[in-house]
């Protein structure tokens, strides 16, 4: 994102905001801080800058330091600037009894990137996450909102494959599309 | 008003009182140390840990023991309640595993460090501390920052007590630091370099237990006990004036708020009584200043200056005890 | 066969829609129970004997019965969806497959509390199921189900979902609230407690989405009759989420007190190990809970046959005992290396620490460096010693029980698997690459 480029939700996020901000009592708009920073994320290149958190704290009425703490806390804020595809790989107890440990080796090698960095085109960030509740599907990788699960390697390989055919709706949890909805 | 026995001694003591706030009333070694509680600013406290006890009798009404240590600090005294601090040796041997934990990452540089000598880290780890460390990987460690041109934030050393962060919120008028990040590397921060820039920002400096936030106008200018704290006091617009310098000769290194015996601020000064009157003609000197804290700094009694005086038959003991070694 | 109280329509072909879940006789339970007085439901929940589904046990009635009701200030029920427990999946599971029945929950037990708004904190890594439950509250909303006069009872009931964004910490009741706030989850210290002084300082109950759902037959077959299933103490069904090396992973949900042996082993349930292995060690509730060899989990220590209920889980302590949790049932067969399983519970538990004191904060990371440097070959018996006392230091000394919880693995598994841990000490060139993890299925052999 320029610098000089005007920091403002599309009119359908914008609308967006102001439903979530009307689910909490009047003065408790502060509540609505996280759902507004998901669909910030979703609108600004998957990843929240300094700016952007400031133009939430703006449209929240509360302050910057408010914000930063916050999105700073939960791990499924980016504050750096990620690829298109975010892949995180569950790692915990469940999953690396079914080889989640070998899913991130082979993730690494096939994308050429270490845990944690962004490929050179921008296309693949790779991250390990802590359990998302699918141990029963185990192992299994989360991109955009979709979880993948009961993954093999072949399963991998068509995902990655999908993953550049399609131009993925960005990169965020919450998809372009549902906020259009 | 309700009863609470703490090791044995008994005090009456208003609705809403805390153990904690109770031991400091009865006063003397029965009074845990609190390294994140502090008594001026509302919702702080619960935090470190180093202030748990063992509630051994919960009331009268409901005498059963509290299953778990309980922080002090934040546990309101019932009727009839009988806790235990200094008499119970499996609490002094958990507030010990706490000491240990607030230590593992802290970088022990107290001989570069300002607050040396009223570190209350130091003087609980002196107290509470093992010898040796049992931690041997790489200690935590973040960049040094200004955050403004007279505080300097170390946050290596920070304990996360929170007490800066809620001096923001209530003693300040706006906020522009925090907590970011979380678990072992959450830190104070301003996230995007700012300032603070508020009247009363200094106290951040005041409350910080550790040599977290430090006075860059005093910084490496003097270890603190070769000054002379005196109490003075000037007509200030905009806070109460009261105040200690830390002088050598006839500079005045330091300006600070007045602290008691737990080392809490009796009020609050503004940034222009704390970093901008630096000579001794801006202020009236009232005398010197009664350090009434178990540290270094109270070693240094010079108002009543008391002839050495050296136990002899002590002495001797001790060599007696050197060459017949059990 | 056991009885199906929860799950007995969920394979009913389009059971998300609002139309099917009627057609199965939803919401009807509904019906009746705004023709109830709120104490009769409160009522009937305490006769049900159900207790919080969530991990920790405490009895939702009673729960429900210490909700102070100051005039004029506005309650709320919040639902805790931000399942997170390693181990534990059935909240999404049944979430996902039959979103109806939580908004049913959800009216009952706010009508039951006098509630007129309330929300579903659902964590945010599952956007999808946030997504199939908004639609799903929108489509009750066309229906009169929610919103003002519901079903024409004159009771006006408000309900929102909020998504989290990553933090284990949430699940905590104080944390969820904090987060449900728009601050960062740290647990806050009570007292107060939350049905004093909940979300924004409001009188406020938060429980499990099994535990809401669970109402549901409850107020529909009487909580009499709820009571009778199950054994002793521990009424009721209970969704386990099956995981590890069986046969068959899934949710299933079992009348409380089926032998673990016929848990494992039948084909109703687990269908026995996978690829013909030997079990070695079960965590039954979750993450947090101690690990159990194969003896203690099948049998209890008297050589008793250990049933899956509260009371039979936790028999004999953290001696020779676990608990029964969340109901995330792990199992590990016969390769599965125990300390490096146990690094994986430690590491998540360092990572979602929020921080806020300093045992849980500093501790965690101490035991997973610790545990990591074992498994590198590098550890000494000292190193052992020092991993149990740390723990020790942690267990019980912290604001909230993430602090237990990062503990007990660890008390557990060197009371149980310490020649392990002296293995990788004493033999560290025996330590082979392939004993430290599992493969994934049909590995290329450029990885194997």
């Amino acid at each position: 994102m320029s610098a000089d480029k005007e920091i403002k939700f599309s009119d359908d996020a914008y609308a967006l905001v102001q439903k979530i901000i009307k689910r909490y009592p009047e003065g408790k708009q502060k509540s609505a801080l996280i759902p507004v920073l998901h669909v910030a994320q979703a609108e600004f290149n998957g990843w929240l800058s300094a700016p952007v958190m400031d133009y939430v704290a703006s449209l929240l009425n509360i302050t910057s330091i408010e914000v930063y703490e916050v999105a700073s806390f939960y791990t499924m804020f980016n504050l750096k600037p990620v690829g298109k595809c975010v892949i995180e790989v569950c790692r915990t107890g469940p999953c690396w009894l079914m080889g989640a440990e070998d899913l991130v080796k082979y993730l690494e090698k096939k994308l050429d990137i270490k845990e944690g960095q962004t490929t050179a085109d921008g296309m693949f960030t790779l991250k390990t996450a802590e359990c998302l509740a699918s141990c029963g599907t185990a192992p299994m990788m989360q991109i955009g909102e979709k979880y993948h699960e009961n993954l093999t390697l072949n399963k991998v390989d068509q995902i990655l494959d999908e993953c550049r055919a399609t131009v993925i709706e960005p990169i965020s949890h919450w998809s372009k599309k549902e906020i259009k909805a | 008003m309700p009863k609470v026995t703490i090791d044995g001694h008994s005090i009456e003591v208003p609705e809403g009182t805390t153990i904690l706030q109770a031991a400091r009333m009865i006063g003397g070694d029965i009074v845990p140390p609190a390294m994140c509680y502090y008594s001026k600013l509302k919702t702080s406290g619960g935090y470190c840990r180093t202030c748990i006890v063992k509630v051994t009798k919960g009331s009268e009404k409901d005498p059963r023991p509290m299953p778990k240590p309980v922080a002090s600090c934040r546990t309101t005294v019932m009727d009839g309640m009988e806790v235990q601090n200094t008499t119970a040796p499996d609490l002094l041997d958990a507030r010990k595993g706490v000491v240990e934990f607030l230590l593992i990452n802290h970088p022990l540089d107290c001989p570069i460090c300002d607050q040396a000598g009223e570190c209350h880290l130091q003087d609980l780890s002196y107290q509470h501390g093992l010898a040796k460390s049992r931690y041997e990987f790489k200690r935590r460690e973040f960049e040094k920052i200004d955050i403004g041109d007279k505080i300097k934030l170390h946050m290596t050393r920070c304990i996360l007590c929170y007490r800066c962060v809620k001096v923001a919120d209530q003693v300040c008028d706006s906020r522009v630091h925090g907590v970011i990040n979380r678990g072992d590397v959450a830190e104070i921060s301003t996230y995007i370099e700012k300032a603070l820039d508020s009247d009363f920002s200094g106290n951040v400096i005041d409350v910080c237990p550790v040599g977290a936030l430090t006075d860059r106008t005093f910084r490496f200018k003097s270890r603190v006990w070769f000054t002379k704290p005196v109490d003075a006091h000037r007509n200030c617009t905009k806070c109460c004036g009261k105040t200690v310098l830390w002088m050598s000769g006839d500079d005045v290194l330091r300006v600070s708020a007045r602290k008691d015996k737990y080392g809490e601020v009796e009020d609050w000064i503004c940034n222009e009584c704390r970093f901008e009157k630096k000579s001794a003609s801006d202020w009236t000197i009232e005398g010197p200043r009664h350090i009434d804290r178990t540290s270094v700094i109270s070693a240094n009694h010079y108002e009543k200056k008391k002839a050495l005086k050296i136990d002899v038959s002590n002495q001797s003991k001790i060599e007696e005890r050197a060459h017949n070694p059990k | 066969m056991g009885r199906k109280l929860l799950t007995e329509n969920i394979n009913v072909p389009g059971i998300q829609s609002l139309s099917v879940y009627r057609q199965q006789g939803g919401y009807e339970t509904l019906k009746k129970a705004l023709g109830m007085t709120s104490d009769a439901i409160v009522e009937e929940v305490k006769k049900s004997g159900l207790r919080g589904r969530g991990g920790a046990g405490f009895p939702t009635g009673m729960k429900w019965s210490f909700l102070a009701k100051p005039e004029g200030v506005p309650r709320h029920l919040v639902c805790n969806a931000d399942e997170s427990e390693p181990g534990t999946f059935k909240d999404r599971y049944m979430m996902e497959r039959i979103p109806h029945l939580l908004i049913e929950g959800m009216a009952i037990g706010s009508f039951a509390l006098g509630a007129h708004s309330s929300y579903i904190y659902i964590r945010g890594e599952m956007m999808y199921v946030f997504h199939i439950l908004q639609r799903a509250i929108d489509e009750a909303y066309e229906a009169g189900l929610l919103g003002k006069n519901i079903m024409g009872s004159g009771y006006d009931f408000d309900l929102y979902v909020h998504c989290g964004a990553g933090a284990y910490i949430c699940g905590e009741e104080t944390a969820l609230i904090e987060s449900l706030e728009g601050k960062r989850g740290n647990p806050r210290i009570k007292p107060p407690f939350p049905a004093i002084k909940g979300l924004w300082e409001r009188p406020t109950v938060v429980n499990n989405v099994e535990s809401i759902m669970a109402v549901v037959p409850i107020i529909k077959m009487g909580g009499d009759e709820y009571a009778k299933i199950g054994i002793g103490k521990s009424t009721g069904t209970k969704l386990i989420s099956a995981c590890g090396h069986i046969n068959k992973p899934g949710v299933y949900e079992i009348e409380l007190g089926v032998p673990v042996e016929e848990f494992i082993y039948s084909d109703e349930y687990c269908g026995g190990i996978r690829n013909g292995k030997e079990l070695k060690a079960v965590v039954a509730g979750g993450s947090s809970v101690p690990v159990l060899p194969k003896d203690l989990i099948l049998k209890l220590a008297n050589g008793e046959p250990r049933l899956m209920s509260y009371e039979s889980l936790s028999e004999g302590g953290f001696a020779t005992g676990t608990m029964l949790g969340s109901g995330g049932f792990i199992v590990m067969d016969e390769d599965t290396s125990i300390v490096k399983n146990l690094w994986t519970f430690t590491r998540f538990y360092h990572h979602e620490s929020c921080g806020q004191c300093s045992p849980c904060r500093e501790g965690t990371g101490w035991m997973e460096k610790l545990l990591h440097k074992i498994l590198d070959g590098h550890g000494t018996l000292s190193d052992v010693d020092l991993l149990w006392e740390i723990q020790s230091k942690i267990e019980g000394k912290t604001i909230c029980p993430l602090g237990d919880a990062a503990a007990w693995p660890v008390a557990s598994a060197i009371r149980h698997f310490r020649h392990e841990f002296e293995e990788y000490v004493k033999n560290p060139q025996n330590i082979k690459k392939d004993h430290h993890y599992y493969r994934v299925n049909n590995i290329s052999p450029e990885f194997a």
